[in-house]
Order: structure tokens, then sequence, then C-alpha cells
């Protein structure tokens, strides 16, 4: 299944950025000092060895969790200290590792539920669940953009690992977030997906920003603009894939043994 | 692969189909059960028992929908009836007027006790609603308008609207029995909203519903309110069916048998509450007169119940196979 709508390619500029961006857990620094720029129209992979602080990163960005140090501005406003709810409704929007569905909800459901707000229906105690059909066209129209389409009336805990992750990105496209932040979006996924997954980020980023966690090269090989490697909490080196993957440092520290 | 989950996904939708029949059959004998029960039994028994039933759901609403666990609900069942009981004798309140009063005060109390508390979680939530519920014990057992120990005596029934007269323990009853199913009702259309959907959601990943965007704190805020005001109007209610409020109904202990009540029924189920309460209430109006200590038979009862059905009486039923077969399925 492809994406079938085919959006103009946006200009790049910077929405997201972070500088000197440090969280220590104790004694134990986890990201050290580390600046990023996220840029519109543009897919920025955040790579590194297990333990070098992505997933970190991640939730120092989408404020899950509190930087010791440095600051970070999105869309020009400085969000340092924004709760992370607050943070999704100004537009960026997460995934998390371990795949974020809720279970024993449909798959319409999990869209549904990621609509709500937007639409202002979240809050409505008095009205019955029907009133929420009327969130059904766009829900049906992502569920399709992802491919879920027959599996729209399943529970999600009923799906596989991969198509999971696949609704998962659907309920965070629901939410038509300015920058996606997708971590290890394609792990542990059939080849098949993965295909469908990386045709949905590439889309996406014609018009917003994205930024993902990701061990799958080839796929960052072919999708990224930028990639940024992080080795115990530092930047090791960045820039695009073909100048990365040169870099001997890199070669050493990450790739010496998983040449793409 | 998909094609495995679509078959898994079909059965599914048509189960529930049949649950929703059986749901409804259920309602109509429950209901019929209920009109007609003042023949067969002491309607004032009935009536405790409605209350109490009340109670168990309006906690259940917060316990098993939501994800917490209060320990202080006995304030909004108990501060309700003192609220009832105070406007009702004092200020010659209409009953109807009285119990929405009642409700009110009970869901103002919710209001403050669930802004301090839903920060927290487990055990440290549980811990806060305690204390901010020993506390309101502690103001009732002070102030004037409860009279201490004594408690608010021979509060009125009064006149229905002004023209039904509840001192006709028949007419108390139906009182009763349309409140409680009004309730119910609330409820359950609580629980199926657009809210409702979103409460579900955060019970089931609340991480994920914050990176969705939701201030899952008000979400929790709204719940705990409704669960208040819910309990208020059973307490309210009880007010007028024994026509006092004592100490009894704010102490730790009450909040304690509710939470006995849903455990005993089945938490999340919307009937089981019901059921729990029924059986805690009769334990103790049976076993009031024998010699047996009321408090060692409804322990023992608990304990069996955690041992041995440790979804409830309703939820093991639900997950049986007879209720599997009548299409119910236990979620949890």
């Amino acid at each position: 299944m492809a994406v079938t709508a085919t959006a103009k390619q946006e200009e790049p500029r910077v929405v997201l950025s972070a500088r000197g961006l440090s969280k220590s857990f104790g004694a134990f620094m986890a990201v050290k000092n580390v600046d990023l720029d996220v840029h519109h129209a543009r897919v920025h992979a955040l790579i590194g060895p297990n333990g070098a602080g992505k997933t970190t990163v991640f939730n120092l960005l989408t404020k899950f969790l509190q930087p010791t140090a440095g600051s970070i501005t999105l869309m020009g406003t400085d969000i340092t200290r924004t709760p992370p709810d607050r943070v999704a409704r100004m537009g960026l929007v997460r995934s998390f590792q371990i795949s974020a569905v809720f279970p024993h909800l449909t798959v319409l459901d999990n869209v549904r539920v990621a609509l709500q707000r937007p639409s202002g229906l979240s809050t409505q105690f008095w009205l019955p669940v029907s009133s929420l059909d009327r969130l059904n066209a766009r829900a049906d129209e992502l569920i399709e953009t992802v491919g879920l389409k027959r599996e729209r009336n399943a529970l999600a805990a009923d799906l596989s690992y991969g198509r999971k992750r696949v609704l998962e990105i659907a309920t965070t496209l629901a939410l038509d977030p300015k920058v996606l932040l997708l971590d290890e979006p394609m792990a542990g996924m059939g080849q098949e997906d993965i295909g469908t997954v990386a045709n949905i980020v590439r889309e996406v980023a014609k018009t917003r920003a994205v930024l993902m966690v990701e061990h799958n090269l080839s796929v960052v090989a072919d999708i990224c603009h930028h990639v940024t490697v992080l080795q115990r909490g530092e930047i090791l080196a960045e820039g695009d894939y073909a100048a990365v993957s040169a870099d001997p440092r890199v070669r050493t520290a990450y790739m010496g043994t998983e040449e793409a | 692969m998909s094609e495995m989950t679509q078959t898994a996904a079909k059965p599914r939708i048509e189960r529930s189909a049949t649950a929703s029949r059986t749901y409804t059959i259920f309602v109509i004998i429950g209901l019929a059960a209920l009109i007609l029960a003042p023949m067969f039994f002491y309607p004032i028994f009935l009536m405790k028992l409605l209350c109490f039933a009340l109670f168990a759901c309006a906690f259940n609403l917060l316990l098993g929908y939501t994800g917490l666990l209060s320990f202080g609900h006995a304030t909004f069942f108990g501060g309700a009836a003192y609220f009832t009981a105070h406007v009702v004798k004092e200020w010659g309140f209409p009953p109807e007027l009285g119990i929405l009063t009642g409700v009110a005060g009970a869901a103002l109390l919710g209001l403050v006790m669930g802004f301090f508390a839903i920060r927290r979680q487990g055990i440290y939530f549980a811990m806060i609603t305690l204390a901010l519920s020993q506390m309101f014990f502690f103001f009732c057992l002070q102030a004037k308008f409860t009279q201490g120990e004594d408690g608010i005596q021979s509060v009125p029934r009064g006149h229905l609207f002004g023209f039904i007269d509840l001192n006709n323990s028949t007419n108390m009853y139906y009182f009763v029995l349309a409140v409680f199913v009004i309730g119910l009702i609330v409820i359950w259309r609580f629980i199926n909203s657009p809210f409702g959907m979103i409460l579900k959601s955060i019970r089931e990943n609340e991480n994920r519903a914050v990176s969705l965007g939701y201030s899952v704190a008000r979400y929790k805020l709204g719940a705990f309110v409704m669960s208040a005001a819910l309990a208020g109007l059973a307490g309210g209610l009880k007010a007028l069916v024994f026509q006092f409020a004592t100490l009894t109904d704010v102490a730790w202990q009450m909040s304690g048998e509710v939470i006995l009540m849903t455990l005993l029924g089945g938490i999340g189920t919307l009937i089981g509450p019901i059921f729990g309460a029924g059986l805690v209430v009769t334990l103790q109006n049976y076993l009031a007169t024998s010699d047996f200590p009321v408090t060692i038979i409804t322990g023992i009862v608990f304990m069996i119940c955690v041992l041995l059905f440790r979804r409830g009486i309703i939820g093991e039923f639900y997950a049986s196979r007879l209720g599997r077969k009548l299409g119910f399925e236990h979620r949890r």
C-alpha cells in the first residue's frame, strides 16, 4: 500500500532546536551537551550504539524528562519548562520505543482517541459514544494511509508487533503534528511493513519535520537527509549519511560491525 | 497475518452484540425484580441496599474505570448525608432539593480532595485520600451543625415535589429506586461518552495519552468529582431513608466497606458493585441479630473472595464458560 496523496516538497527551516542539552541521573551523565537542529521538511536520524542516550534525548525533547541543563526551542518558543501534554498540543508529537497503543481499544478507536482532542470532543461526558462517529471519515482515511483497513475493527492487542507500530504512526499523524519524533519506528517489523512505514515517513516529511531513532541503517541511508551519531551521550558526528558513514570515528564506534 | 487478525476480529463484534442483548434482558429482569421486591422484603432493608449499591457503583466509577483507589469515599457519602439532613431539617428544604444540596456539597469536597490527591499514584493516592477523609471526620466531630456524637436525628422526609408523601414507605421506596436508576444511567452514560473514552485510554496507556496532548490530571479529576457527586447522591438518599446522619457515615470503616463491596462484586463491571453491596448489606442485616460477630464473617468472606474469586462475583461469572457463552467478556 502506497501513500496516495503526494504533497509538494516544502523548503527546510529549523523548527526544533536544542542547545547544550544535558541530563544526569545521579552521577551518571546520560546526555552531555547535545546541540541539535531539526528542520521542517527533513528526515533527521539519530543513531548510535545501545545506551548512547538516544531515547533519553527523545524524552528530553518531548519533556517526558526534565533536562539538567540546556534549552529547547520549538518554533521560536522556549519549551524547556513546558509540561509534555502542552508540548504535544503545540505540535511536537512522539512515538514510543515500546509500542504505545491502547490495547483493549479497536484500531478505529485508537485513532479516534487521537482525533478527539483536536476536534473538541474529549470532555463531553453527557454525549453518547456514537457522537464520535463523525470522526470516522478522518480516522478511516488515516487507517487507510497506513494500510490497516482490514484490521479496522480488531482490538489493538490482537495485532502483530509491526502492525501495532503502524497503528501508532496513524494515531500520531491524527494530531497533524508539526514535528514528529519516532523512536525506532521500524524495530521488529517485517520487510513489507518497513517499506510501508518508510514510504509514510518520506511522504509525511515533505510538509513536516521528522526526527527518528533508527537502527536499520539501510532505511536511514534511504530516507534520512541528515544523520546525528550519538555515543555515550555526546554527539560523535553529524552530516548526511555518506559523510557520517565515511567518518572513521563513527566506523570504529558503531558501524565497524554493521556495514550498511 | 492480517488475514488472521481479521478472523480474530470479527467474532468479537458479534459477541459484543450478544452481550448487549443479554445485558438488556438482565436489566429488564433486574428492574422488574426491584419493582416487585417491596412485596417480599422489608422496604427499609431494600432502600439501604439500593443506597449502598449506588455508593459502590460510584466508587467503582473511580476504581474500575479510572484505576484510582480512593480510601476516602466515606467523606462524600457521609458528608452529603450531613448536608442533606441539615438543609432538610434546619432550613426546611424539600427532599429533592436537599439531595441536590448533598450532591453539590460532595462534588465540592471531591474537587478539593481530588485536587490534592490526583497527582499522586497508587498507594500515595490512597494515603492522601485517607488522610483528607480523616481530617473531614474530625471536622464533623467538632463542627456545630453535625451535632457531634449525636448526629442529626429525626430528619423529616417531607413531600417530594410538594405532593408525594415520602413518609409512606412505599412512596419512599420507589423514590429511592428512581434515584438509583437515574444514578446508574448517569454512570453508564459517563463511561460510554467521549470523556469516558479518554478515561479508558488513560487507564490503558497513560504515557501515550499524555503524548497525544491530554492533560491526564484534569480527566482524572473530572472522574473523581463525578464519583464523589454520585457517592453524595447515595449519601443524601440514605439520610432521608434512615432520617438521620451520623459519624458512622464519614468514618474510615465506611471507606473500607465500599472497597469491600466493589471488590466482592467485581471491579470494572457495571453491575458487580450492586451485587457486592447486596451481599455485604444482607450479611450485616441477618448477622446483626445472630451471635456471630459481623465483622469477622465479612472479613472471612472477603478473604475467600480474594483467594478464590479474584475478579469478584460478577467478574468471575463474566469470565466463566457460561458468561462467555452469553457474550460477556471480562477485560482487566
